[in-house]
């Protein structure tokens, strides 16, 4: 009989055991850390060895590791291990100073595919599957990470790596994929493709699992790639400095994204406090590595905004759940005391048939006041009809108010004059001379 | 009798009136009539060409919003004594015109009335004895 889990004993873990676990590995995390430069000098300073933690509470108690810390501390000052047992690095983009790196041993590849695997076991992968991987190779760690997580799995991994949309979807025709990983608006443009190619993906392909991560995306989107493909669609949470992909998953109850607790501690905070969240609060998603020896990271701030989701899952995992990423706390603003994110915005937007998906949000000083502008494109229905548009943009100022509290200027505009649905478009400008 | 109009959403800045007419001019598009109407922030341009599908297809491949909507095409005198006696039926019958344009050649007056109701267009034409063209002859004017 097929089983439910990949390995059964760690992902239904009793609680009080999983937590066992955690201390026994964070103990450990920290001696590794010990040894790297980086970590001998902040945590050495404050006099911490590994028996100063003696509960999981204790970690509150450890700085936290910030992307400045890796950039600064470039490329090899957080390595914690002898150069013979780093095997591989992956790196950001580095489009502003250093780009951070990541090391790796043998040990932390093992691991890192095994979480993979397990996530994609989870969706119902299977060694028969043929899982195409859309991620960019090479120091993008959407590409290995996923390739060799599949591999363990032992499905059949294409390793087609990003663009050639057309050579994509034969590949998807000859090859017989069934799975596909992509960020989700990379699946739009496939399926837009298709479209155009005059291929359906519900009759004209083996398509039964999509996988959508790495950018930020509402429900409302989700539900649109899975009517456009007539497939489901599992969002995927994972970022280089925590190895990749792989970090927190979801199930097939599609509430929220398993994190996985036996390889990661995770913290809530308030970006501003930088105080603990209890559960189901949004705030900043903080994590402690627990099994990578190469380059440990304790505590490291990772601001992308989540919550915990309280309660238990009915798949039976015992690790807990995030909810979709709703933004960077980067990309947070205020206006008159209120914190606003760029997703919930997006998320009122996505909710109106008329208007397509490229929205910008201006915020400016005008006459010695905060003003929130929204630019919104039409979509391809369009009305003929003055009364109804301004009626339209009266309902979207409303909602957005409801839901951020500020009244938004709110302008229709036309297509394709707003930055693109692509990668990691700017949403927000922020003009104001004092934020 | 309806002929069809084609509506254009126009974001209210300099040259995209021209962008939209250059895609139409690409595709050898006639215009027949055309009107703008706008507010502070868009306008809506609304178009009787030559081939109205084929406009709707190369303005949507340009992804530019637009929709096409049924209009009554009426001709009379273009004087404005008999301009106001054609609006003066609808008036009468308690039909509202949502909007009106128009263009004359010479004597003759062509009038695009867009109501909410063509079928009760169509009856007080009757009624009355007004001259509704057809689509085919407002193209060969």
């Amino acid at each position: 009989m097929d089983n439910l889990y990949f390995q059964p004993e760690i992902e239904t873990m009793e609680r009080s055991s999983l937590e066992t676990l955690q201390l026994k590995r964070l103990k450990e995390s920290i001696g590794t850390a010990l040894r790297s430069p980086f970590y001998s000098t902040r945590l050495g300073k404050l006099g911490i060895t590994p028996d100063s933690i003696r509960t999981l509470g204790d970690l509150r108690r450890l700085p936290f590791t910030t992307k400045e810390d890796l950039r600064s501390n470039y490329p090899f000052g957080l390595v914690a291990v002898p150069a013979d047992r780093v095997v591989r690095l992956h790196s950001s983009s580095g489009t502003t100073g250093n780009p951070t790196v990541i090391c790796h041993s043998q040990h932390d590849l093992e691991c890192w595919a095994g979480r993979v695997a397990r996530c994609l076991y989870m969706v119902g992968l299977r060694n028969t599957d043929v899982f195409q991987n859309t991620s960019g190779y090479g120091m993008f760690t959407g590409g290995l990470g996923f390739q060799y997580g599949a591999e363990l799995l032992g499905a059949l991994t294409v390793p087609a790596a990003a663009g050639n949309t057309v050579r994509q979807i034969k590949f998807i025709r000859d090859f017989g994929t069934t799975a596909i990983h992509a960020i989700p608006s990379y699946a739009f443009r496939l399926y837009e493709v298709m479209r155009e190619m005059g291929i359906s993906p519900r009759t004209d392909t083996r398509l039964t699992t999509l996988v959508i991560g790495a950018e930020p995306h509402t429900e409302a989107q989700r539900r649109k790639i899975e009517e456009a493909f007539g497939v489901k669609a599992y969002n995927s949470f994972g970022m280089s400095e925590m190895s990749g992909p792989g970090v927190a998953f979801e199930c097939p109850c599609q509430n929220g994204l398993h994190l996985w607790e036996d390889c990661y501690i995770m913290e809530i905070i308030d970006p501003e406090t930088l105080e603990p969240l209890p559960d189901g609060e949004v705030g900043e998603l903080v994590l402690t590595t627990l099994d990578r020896e190469a380059m440990p990271l304790i505590r490291y701030r990772t601001r992308d905004l989540t919550r915990i989701i309280p309660g238990e899952c009915p798949c039976g995992r015992t690790h807990r759940r995030i909810d979709r990423i709703k933004g960077r706390s980067d990309d947070m603003f205020i206006v008159k005391g209120v914190n606003i994110f760029p997703m919930q915005i997006e998320k009122i937007l996505m909710q109106f048939r008329e208007l397509g998906t490229n929205y910008l949000i201006t915020v400016d000083t005008v006459n010695s006041n905060d003003e929130v502008m929204v630019e919104v494109e039409l979509g391809d229905l369009f009305t003929d009809d003055y009364s109804q548009l301004q009626r339209l943009t009266r309902d979207i100022t409303r909602q957005l108010k409801d839901e951020i509290l500020v009244t938004p200027k709110v302008r229709l505009v036309d297509r394709g004059t707003l930055p693109q649905e692509t990668g990691k478009a700017v949403r927000v400008k922020d003009l104001r001379k004092n934020k | 009798m309806t002929i069809k109009q084609l509506s254009v959403f126009l974001e209210n800045k300099s040259g995209r009136l021209n962008e939209v007419l250059g895609i139409l001019g690409q595709a050898d598009i006639r215009i027949i009539a055309a009107t703008v109407a706008d507010t502070s922030e868009y306008g809506i341009l609304r178009l009787i060409t030559s081939d109205t599908a084929k406009a709707y297809e190369v303005l949507k491949a340009n992804r530019v919003s637009a929709q096409q909507s049924d209009v009554v095409a009426l001709t009379c005198n273009s004087t404005a004594a008999e301009f106001a006696e054609q609006m003066d039926y609808f008036t009468r019958e308690g039909l509202s015109v949502e909007y009106m344009y128009c263009f004359s050649t010479g004597e003759k007056a062509f009038l695009i009335l867009r109501t909410s109701d063509n079928a009760m267009v169509d009856a007080i034409a009757r009624k009355y004895g007004l001259d509704i063209i057809t689509e085919k002859e407002l193209l060969s004017v």
